[in-house]
Formats: structure tokens, C-alpha cells, sequence
């Protein structure tokens, strides 16, 4: 560490616009993988807890292939490897997502089968005791209860999808850090600019992790 | 003139792996009929009352509804006896015949009516509107009108049991099944719940009731079933069975349950 480094900030201020175009970058991949994988992980989830092995084998293998195998290689195998096997491209956008969001939802759907057994057997025995079916009493009764149990573990995921956009810039996806990266060597000055996008990530979700505490927060009062 | 069974149950069996809990039961549930079901902790009374509305699969035997049997058979090369069950049939089956669970079984996420109000418009599609004013109409009935928007985390083991009958009361059910509805309950608030059971048979409803309550069963039921080893060991009226029981398990069973002059 050289003490009587002279820290300049002003070129990475003044190419904002060039950090901006990759936070609308990680926004957009962040909100799909988001959507995709918690959605996704709902299916694998039901999929895991359902009864009939025909449905719960594949999404148990789902589960552990996708758990145990880097996120970075399925984004690089997504890019170059599947065009091999397929006869299109696939853009970096849809490679980092498929990786991301597959990954998400293999955890996820953990989270969603833990929530779900977590719920005492008398409740779904009572919804179907009065005639509900096995998805109404699902999606009804086991569900809502689940999902508040689970918003912590969803958050943290949350979290960690917002972070793992970071590695699309491996196939050369426009987010912040392929930016800081461009702006890195274009200016030749790594600290700063990595300084910054580590700054702006943490502006970014320090603020998203409070609001989901006062949300728990409030929904754990109305449970009491 | 004869009536017909409202349920007719034959050669009912349930094995869970290799342990039978239930051996061969035959029973004819008259309308009206108030049956208590009596035995030992692990005699099968519960799994008896969860085969009626199918919670548990029977292993083997028929179970009628109004005439209809419900399954069809599947005999299987092991157990002749075995039938098949579709889901939608055990559904519909569940919507007419209501249970009240030992542990109420509430739904926390609910307020008291919103638990009456749920199957009302999930499974029978009434609006909000219609769907309300019935199941304030049974929360009166059973005594907690004013406790419509409490939460069940906010009512006493009592309160939340009558909820609980309230809430299987609302689907119009043919039967009625009291899984232990009390045991559950601090001392104090027994007498509340079994208050609303009895005013439900004095209306005339069929009910089959598990409990360890013989005072209760004394005066509430016209007949007394005491299982033993998963079969009927003794039946017949409350006075025969309770007062002049002729099986020494039975005398033995009541003798030590005798809390009440009866």
C-alpha cells in the first residue's frame, strides 16, 4: 500500500453517464433473473414436495445439478458452448440470465419446499377437511404462511442475485462493473473507478435490505 | 317404514405398513344418530373418525354416503379388498361431511370470520358479500359474533374451537366429526365447546364424536361404540355400554375415565 498515493476521482466523474448505462444494465438483468428465478424455484419448489416421483426426481435433479456447479460456468457455457449444440446465438443478456436465474432458482426452491414443510400437516388437513383441493388449500393456506416465513431467506437470495449480475461482464454484458471495467483501462485507473462501483452497489442495497427488515418487522407483529 | 343409512361403513380396515390399526369395522350411521366413540389412546377411535371423510385412505372395506359407495373396486393379487380412490370424488365427499380437528386447526393468517368465510367462497363460490353474512350467522351461533375480526392468535383454546365448528358448520355438512374436540383445551374451557356440540344434536344433526368425555357421551349420544385393538369391541346405548357394560375391557376403560355421576 503506497501512502503518498494521490487519489483522483475526476475521471471516473466525469464519465457518469458511462457507469449509468451499466446500472440501467444490472436493473434489467437484475429484475429478470429476480422474477425468473424466484418463479421458477416456486415450480422446482412444488415440484420437490409433490408426492408422485415422476415430478419430484426431475426437480431434485434440477436442484442439485444447478446448486453444485458455478454460476460464472453456466453463464460461459450458456454463451459459448449451447450455440454449439443450437443453430442461433444467444446474446450475453440471455446467457447471464439463463445462468443466473436457473442458479436462483435451484436455491430458491429450497427456501420454497423448507417454507412449506415448515407449516403444520393441519392446515392443509383442515382446508381439505371443508373441501378444498389440494391446490386451493395450497395456494390459499399453506402458501401465504410460508411466504412470510421464508421472506428472510428470499432476501438473501435477493441479494445475492443483485450481486452475481456483476458476473455477466465475463461474456461482455453492459452492467456496471463490464462499465467500470471499460473505464478502468480506458483512464488506467482501477482504484477509483472500482471504488466507485463497489460505492454505488452498496448505495444500491444497503437501503433495499432495510425495507425488507421493516417488512418483516411489521409482518412478524402480525403474527404475535 | 326403513330409513336408509346416511353412512354405512363394511369391513373398514387401515394398515399403516405393517401395523393394523384398524381391523374390520362395521357400522350404520342413522340420521340423527349422535355416536360417541370411545377406547384407549392408540385403539384406532381417531383413525376410525379420518377414514369417514377420507383424510386417511382405507386399506380396505367400503364406505357408503347416502347409498352411494364411494371408490371403486381395484382388487390387488396381495388384498382383494383394495379399492381405488379419485381424488375429485374424496373432494366432493369432504364437502359433506365436515370434521372439527383436536388441535382447532384455525387459519392464523385469518381473521375469525375470513376462516368461516374461506371455504364458502373457494369451494362454494359465493360472493364476499353472501359469503360474510353466512358466516356471521354462524359465529353467532356458536356465541362469538363479536369476535368476527380477531385473530385466532387473539382467542382462548375455546373461542378458536368454536371457530373450528363454526367454520364446518358453514358447508351445510350431512355428518359431522368430532375429532377429540376437547382434549386439547385447558379444563376451564371445555364446558363452552361441548355446550355447542350438544346444542348441535339437540337440532338433530348426525355427528360421530371421539372423545374421552363419558359424562358428555352419556347425555349427548344415543349410541356408544367402544374400539379396541382396532375393532368394535362393545356397542349399544350409553346406558348399556357406560352403566352396565358386559365387556371387562369396557368396564375396566370406564371405570377409569368415571369423573362425572352420571
Amino acid at each position: 500500500m503506497n501512502s503518498l498515493y494521490r487519489w483522483n476521482f475526476a475521471p471516473v466523474l466525469d464519465n457518469l453517464d458511462v457507469l449509468w448505462v451499466g446500472a440501467i444494465g444490472t436493473l434489467r438483468l437484475f429484475v429478470i433473473c429476480l422474477v425468473l428465478g424466484f418463479g421458477f424455484g416456486l415450480v422446482v419448489g412444488l415440484g420437490r414436495h409433490a408426492k408422485a416421483s415422476w415430478i419430484h426426481l426431475p426437480a431434485t435433479a434440477f436442484v442439485e445439478f444447478f446448486r453444485n456447479t458455478p454460476v460464472l460456468v453456466q453463464i460461459l457455457w450458456f454463451y459459448y458452448a449451447l450455440p454449439i449444440l443450437l443453430p442461433f446465438q444467444i446474446s450475453p443478456l440471455v446467457a447471464a440470465a439463463l445462468g443466473i436465474s436457473l442458479n436462483s432458482a435451484a436455491f430458491s426452491a429450497e427456501i420454497y419446499r423448507g417454507g412449506i414443510e415448515s407449516i403444520d400437516r393441519g392446515q392443509a388437513e383442515a382446508a381439505r377437511a371443508l373441501g378444498m383441493t389440494a391446490a386451493q388449500a395450497m395456494r390459499r393456506i399453506v402458501l401465504p404462511q410460508a411466504l412470510r416465513r421464508m421472506l428472510p431467506a428470499l432476501t438473501n437470495r435477493g441479494i445475492e442475485i443483485f450481486k452475481m449480475t456483476t458476473l455477466a461482464s465475463a461474456v461482455a454484458y453492459v452492467e456496471l462493473l463490464q462499465q467500470g471495467k471499460l473505464l478502468a483501462s480506458l483512464n488506467f485507473n482501477p482504484i477509483e473507478t472500482y471504488t466507485v462501483i463497489a460505492v454505488v452497489f452498496f448505495l444500491c442495497l444497503f437501503p433495499l435490505v432495510q425495507a425488507t427488515y421493516a417488512l418483516e418487522r411489521r409482518l412478524g407483529r402480525a403474527d404475535a | 317404514m326403513t330409513t336408509q343409512p346416511l353412512m354405512r361403513v363394511q369391513g373398514l380396515e387401515k394398515n399403516f405398513g405393517d401395523h393394523a390399526v384398524l381391523r374390520g369395522i362395521d357400522l350404520d350411521v342413522m340420521p340423527s344418530d349422535r355416536i360417541a366413540i370411545l377406547g384407549a389412546s392408540g385403539s384406532g377411535k381417531s383413525t376410525l373418525l379420518r377414514c369417514l371423510n377420507f383424510m386417511e385412505r382405507p386399506s380396505a372395506g367400503v364406505v357408503e354416503l347416502a347409498g352411494q359407495a364411494i371408490g371403486r373396486a381395484a382388487p390387488g393379487k396381495a388384498d382383494p379388498g383394495r379399492r381405488s380412490y379419485d381424488e375429485a370424488e374424496l373432494t366432493r365427499v369432504r364437502q359433506r361431511v365436515g370434521m372439527v380437528f383436536q388441535q382447532f386447526n384455525l387459519f392464523p393468517h385469518m381473521t375469525a370470520i375470513g376462516n368461516v368465510m374461506e371455504a364458502l367462497r373457494t369451494v362454494r363460490g359465493q360472493r364476499e358479500a353472501e359469503a360474510r353474512e353466512r358466516a356471521q350467522a354462524e359465529l353467532a351461533r356458536v356465541g362469538l359474533a363479536d369476535k368476527a375480526a380477531a385473530y385466532p392468535a387473539r382467542l382462548s383454546g375455546g373461542q378458536k374451537q368454536r371457530v373450528a365448528i363454526a367454520r364446518a358448520l358453514a358447508m351445510d355438512p350431512e355428518v359431522l366429526l368430532f375429532d377429540e374436540p376437547t382434549s386439547a383445551l385447558d379444563p376451564e374451557l371445555v364446558g363452552e365447546v361441548l355446550r355447542v356440540i350438544r346444542s348441535l344434536a339437540e337440532e338433530g344433526r348426525t355427528m360421530l364424536l371421539v372423545t374421552h368425555e363419558i359424562g358428555f357421551a352419556y347425555h349427548v349420544a344415543n349410541r356408544v361404540l367402544f374400539i379396541a385393538e382396532g375393532g368394535i369391541h362393545e356397542q349399544g346405548t350409553p346406558d348399556q355400554v357406560l352403566k352396565h357394560p358386559s365387556e371387562p375391557r369396557t368396564r375396566a376403560f370406564v371405570d377409569r375415565h368415571r369423573e362425572f355421576d352420571f
